[in-house]
């Protein structure tokens, strides 16, 4: 690292920063019963809990991608009335208290909800199940699918795109063979983020699905409860969810630095410039 | 903490208290542990640690020990018993602690944070409680358990789940949630929004939501009583106002209060 570029006290501020975020989760690895670990982190609820986070972390990644990546494209590609307001609203989870989250999906989905006679007309309950997890982690891993996605499309240009278009290629051409390629790396890097903001859920889930082994109880929330009881257990499986964490931020970074990889050309960016 | 609400509540709070002073007459003015002699070595702030399940109470307690004792002010902090515990061992500053149970208050002894006994101030059982309009039509803890109709209770690790186990054993009914919840709150959040059907949460908790939800006797639960013991910590820097927060809690005044919100007399 070459810091000689930078003030002293930049540096100084960015190590105590750092030590902020790192100090932590040291602590919390001096915390770890060693020898008790491999039971607490094996046992029956553990591994429910576990399979749980994972089998819905990848179902609201999903989901995110299949609703997130249209939605980056409207957001990037295209111009309306009304749009910086229709991005800030998709952002919204992003900054809302994720029980907040959880309450306004219940309002929504929930039995008494805005939608919910409709659903439960057509034989559908949400209230309690494990879809109201994927739903609680979808709500609010989405933003970072659509941000990461967005910011990538536009720092592409359209430039490829519109000779793309001169040359013929229909509009599915265009999008399967010229944009998605060019934002791959950012398409991974955004879902890598989503699946790991789903797999911390813990607010919104609390508040909108329940608390159920096997069905709702995701290994956040059996952090929680275990804290109550048996602090050891609790502590065990908040290391395991760092280190899956951590893996997770640390694939989202080795395809990150390819994501603006191709800087377009100013005058391409024109829905860049509002 | 509770400066701004606190000072209305206070205001209203004193207004009932002299009217209910004035009309028990002169015998009972100098009863009570806040007696005017210990009255000038109270004052300070004081930190009390209580169990979410006192919210109500104790911010009412708290108004009404600071208009007794205008030189002293009372800070509260409400969570669950076992955050409460974990905060305390790990340093948190507190000068009163109360718990839902006497186990988390354990944890505190046990740690060495206690040189008294604590004091049991209040009971507190179990009530099934329903959304107004009863959807399920539930007048008992069997039909809470008939297939179909959604159940909520606290997991068994938090007292409130562990005082449930003890009902359905006690009434041979084997309850089969949808949801165990970590906290009694989010028992009673998931009855007022309807999405369960019914919810083993406490009796002052359907009290407390009254008009949200309905609550519905279940006889077994009279015989698992949840006790709520109460303790001064020792290193507190004003420890005169936390032993005379704790005699205030105990005394007459303060049970009082607590029975108006349901809770049982140790």
């Amino acid at each position: 690292m070459n810091a000689g570029v930078l003030p002293r006290w930049v540096v100084a501020l960015a190590v105590a920063g750092g030590l902020f975020v790192v100090l932590p989760v040291v602590a919390l690895a001096l915390r770890v019963d060693w020898p008790r670990f491999v039971p607490l982190v094996t046992s029956d609820s553990a591994r429910a809990a576990l399979l749980l986070s994972l089998r819905t972390s990848l179902s609201a990644t999903a989901l995110c991608v299949l609703f997130g990546v249209p939605m980056a494209l409207v957001l990037a590609r295209t111009a309306f009335r009304g749009q910086r307001l229709v991005r800030s609203l998709v952002l919204l989870p992003l900054v809302l208290p994720p029980v907040v989250g959880g309450i306004a999906l219940l309002y929504t989905f929930g039995r008494r909800g805005l939608l919910g006679s409709t659903l439960s007309a057509a034989g559908i309950d949400i209230a309690f199940s494990t879809a109201a997890v994927v739903m609680s982690q979808a709500f609010v891993a989405l933003p970072f699918l659509v941000l990461s996605l967005e910011g990538a499309l536009r720092s592409v240009g359209t430039r490829y795109e519109a000779v793309g278009a001169t040359l013929g290629a229909g509009r599915w051409t265009v999008l399967r063979r010229i944009t998605l390629p060019l934002v791959l790396p950012a398409l991974v890097s955004g879902a890598v983020l989503s699946f790991a903001r789903a797999l911390g859920e813990f607010g919104a889930t609390l508040t909108f699905a329940g608390s159920l082994e096997g069905t709702t109880r995701t290994l956040p929330l059996e952090v929680y409860l275990q804290r109550e009881t048996d602090p050891d257990a609790a502590v065990a499986l908040s290391l395991i969810l760092v280190v899956v964490a951590v893996a997770v931020v640390g694939v989202a970074h080795r395809v990150r630095p390819l994501a603006g990889g191709a800087p377009a050309p100013g005058p391409a960016r024109t829905g860049g410039l509002r | 903490m509770p400066s701004n609400q606190g000072s209305a509540l206070a205001l209203a709070t004193a207004v009932v208290f002299l009217a209910g002073a004035c009309g028990a007459g002169g015998p009972d003015a100098g009863d009570g542990a806040v007696g005017g002699a210990a009255g000038e070595a109270i004052g300070g702030s004081i930190t009390v640690f209580a169990a979410a399940s006192l919210t109500a109470s104790f911010t009412d307690l708290a108004a009404r020990f600071e208009e007794a004792h205008p030189d002293a002010e009372v800070a509260l902090n409400f969570a669950g018993s076992s955050d409460l515990a974990i905060q305390i061992i790990e340093g948190a500053p507190a000068d009163v602690l109360a718990t839902a149970d006497a186990e988390n208050m354990g944890k505190v002894r046990d740690a060495g944070m206690l040189t008294g006994d604590p004091v049991d101030f209040a009971t507190n059982t179990l009530q099934l409680a329903v959304p107004p309009d009863n959807p399920a039509g539930i007048t008992s803890l069997p039909d809470a358990a008939a297939p179909g109709v959604k159940t909520v209770v606290c997991a068994g690790q938090v007292p409130c789940g562990a005082a449930a186990a003890a009902v359905e054993q006690a009434a041979g009914v084997d309850l089969e949630p949808v949801s165990e919840e970590s906290s009694v709150a989010d028992v009673l959040g998931k009855v007022t929004s309807g999405e369960a059907d019914a919810g083993l949460v406490y009796r002052t908790d359907v009290r407390a939501a009254a008009g949200t939800v309905r609550g519905i006797d279940v006889p077994e639960a009279a015989g698992v009583v949840n006790t709520y013991p109460i303790a001064a910590l020792p290193d507190s820097a004003d420890a005169a106002t936390a032993e005379a927060f704790v005699d205030f809690v105990t005394g007459t005044e303060g049970q009082a209060v607590l029975r108006a919100a349901g809770f049982g007399a140790p």
